[in-house]
């Protein structure tokens, strides 16, 4: 096999433990308890090892997926024969798993798609649990659900491998100590805790999203994993509400940006200035299709409203003829609902659209304590642009220098100081 | 609630004249019998036996192999079911499958013993 084959595998081999990884996990947790998720996490390890160790001289088999399921579900059953572990397990399906008539047919039945989709779901709401940490839970559902080793964690936050590993800690021992299931929530607590679910996911997606993190591949992989359970939560009866479509529909339309977003050195490319042949057009029409969905119900979330704000951008042909007195009054419904200031300075930017510049910079200069961040410094720096007023910009641009550490921004930043010249 | 023990009488598995389509189905419908048990959370150890055994009897504890009387006798199997009382567990025993194939299921109290 020529090297470029022997890569080509492993990508593939790659590709298929991530994902198959999440899945299995998920649904040996739900078969083992959530106390017990390290001896899930074993089982799908070992499996992998094995595959790697099978698979790596030899051929692939046919389907791997299938082969990964059989070694995983024939290890759990010698796990759940032992005596030791049948006491440990106490989840409704427990007498099942320890009768001798069920265990092999309940455990092929755990295999099966709607299975896997109900325990990721299931796992997904325990991760979630008003008792973890937001932090806490977002690095737990891309251990879990997304396959992401600890490294890749710590990597996708900007921190150390240490750090997650400690976080991962003090959640498991918590999942023990408060003694979490992977039960539901009655119906009273469910729609609460499905905006916990649905605020997870927007936190992961905005971490692919907007970090500075310098590797691409990364990002894009958080945002595909955000949107792959926001679609299982939409495709579930019990979790589909309007908020998990409209969140969805958000998620869609910042995607459909992601080859536009950057050039092809990696620098930062502005709204106004992307190419709009580059927006993915299937997403911005499933965002559409999705936002649709959305606005069956009867109440509206801050996620109607940023969705509705992404369609107007994404549906625009161009950006002059940008619907920005809508815009503009979506941005004063989300911000009659809450003080975001990232929200108070994005509607300062359309009011630039709506009613000049000046206008944008005299209510810039009206939020207070947020000088020392950089986006609000590059904001107001834009503005003056706007009315050519460099040497007003320049200082701007200089400070925001100052206030990042990202490359790709120092750069954007850079160009502007440039045209201030 | 008071704690039975299903004994599955009967010949397991090659119920004569059944088609492999016929058993598949027959063992679906067991699959889902204990699924229900479980469910209710009335289902206690439920296990299958071989066929195939020793017996050792007697004060010579003479071993003698196995099985031990005709087929349709023989315990295939057994499964401890909380119920409120005997009615209630022949309720819940009448739902076994076993009696599709004219099997017998014997529905035995578990003997509390008095110390």
């Amino acid at each position: 096999m020529s090297e470029s084959n022997d890569n080509e595998v492993n990508k593939m081999v790659d590709h298929l433990f991530r994902h198959e990884s999440g899945k299995m996990v998920a649904v040996l947790t739900r078969v083992f308890g959530f106390s017990n998720i390290e001896q899930a996490e074993d089982i799908v390890q070992d499996t992998i090892i094995r595959a790697l160790e099978s698979w790596k001289f030899g051929k692939l088999p046919d389907n791997p997926q299938a082969w990964l399921y059989r070694t995983a579900k024939n290890k759990a059953i010698d796990i759940l024969r032992r005596e030791k572990v049948k006491h440990k397990i106490v989840n409704d399906i427990a007498p099942l798993l320890k009768s001798e008539y069920t265990l092999g047919f309940k455990m092929n039945e755990m295999f099966t798609e709607n299975e896997i989709r109900d325990s990721e779901l299931r796992m997904m709401f325990a991760c979630c649990h008003p008792s973890i940490s937001h932090e806490a839970q977002v690095s737990l559902i891309l251990k879990t659900l997304c396959g992401l080793s600890v490294k890749e964690i710590g990597n996708a936050f900007l921190t150390n491998e240490e750090t997650i590993q400690k976080r991962l800690y003090r959640t498991k021992e918590k999942i023990k100590t408060d003694h979490i299931s992977l039960d539901y929530p009655g119906a009273d607590a469910m729609q609460a805790r499905t905006y916990a679910v649905l605020k997870a996911l927007y936190l992961l997606f905005n971490e692919g999203y907007n970090s500075s993190h310098p590797q691409k591949l990364i990002r894009e992989d958080l945002c595909e994993e955000a949107m792959r359970l926001a679609i299982l939560l939409t495709e579930n009866p019990k979790t589909s509400y309007p908020h998990a479509y409209a969140l969805l529909a958000l998620m869609c339309y910042h995607a459909s940006r992601f080859a536009a977003r950057l050039d092809d050195k990696g620098f930062i490319v502005l709204l106004q200035d992307q190419n709009r042949i580059q927006w993915n057009k299937f997403l911005i029409s499933k965002g559409n299709e999705y936002l649709n969905k959305a606005s069956e119900g009867e109440t509206i979330h801050d996620y109607h409203i940023e969705a509705a704000i992404a369609s107007a951008h994404a549906n625009a042909p161009n950006y002059s003829e940008t619907n920005w007195n809508l815009i503009l009054l979506l941005y004063n419904t989300l911000l009659s609902r809450t003080q975001n200031p990232v929200v108070q300075i994005n509607r300062c930017l359309v009011l630039g659209e709506v009613e000049g510049h000046e206008k944008a910079i005299s209510e810039l200069e009206q939020i207070k304590g947020f000088t020392e961040n950089c986006y609000y410094n590059t904001s107001l720096g834009e503005m003056w642009m706007r009315l050519s007023k460099k040497e007003k910009a320049k200082p701007y641009f200089q400070k925001a220098l100052t206030l990042t550490s990202s490359n790709a921004e120092i750069e954007l930043i850079r160009r502007k100081l440039l045209a201030c010249n | 609630m008071e704690k039975f023990i299903f004994l599955y009488r009967g010949k397991d598995g090659g119920h004569g004249g059944l088609s492999p389509d016929d058993m598949q189905k027959h063992m679906e419908k067991w699959q889902a019998w204990m699924g229900g048990l479980a469910k209710q959370g009335i289902m206690g150890d439920s296990q299958p036996l071989k066929p195939t055994g020793k017996q050792v009897s007697g004060t010579k504890k003479v071993i003698t192999d196995g099985p031990f009387i005709e087929a349709k006798e023989m315990v295939g199997g057994f499964t401890v079911v909380n119920a409120k009382d005997i009615n209630e567990a022949i309720e819940i025993a009448k739902g076994c499958p076993i009696f599709e194939v004219d099997g017998k299921l014997e529905v035995r109290p578990i003997q509390k013993m008095e110390m």
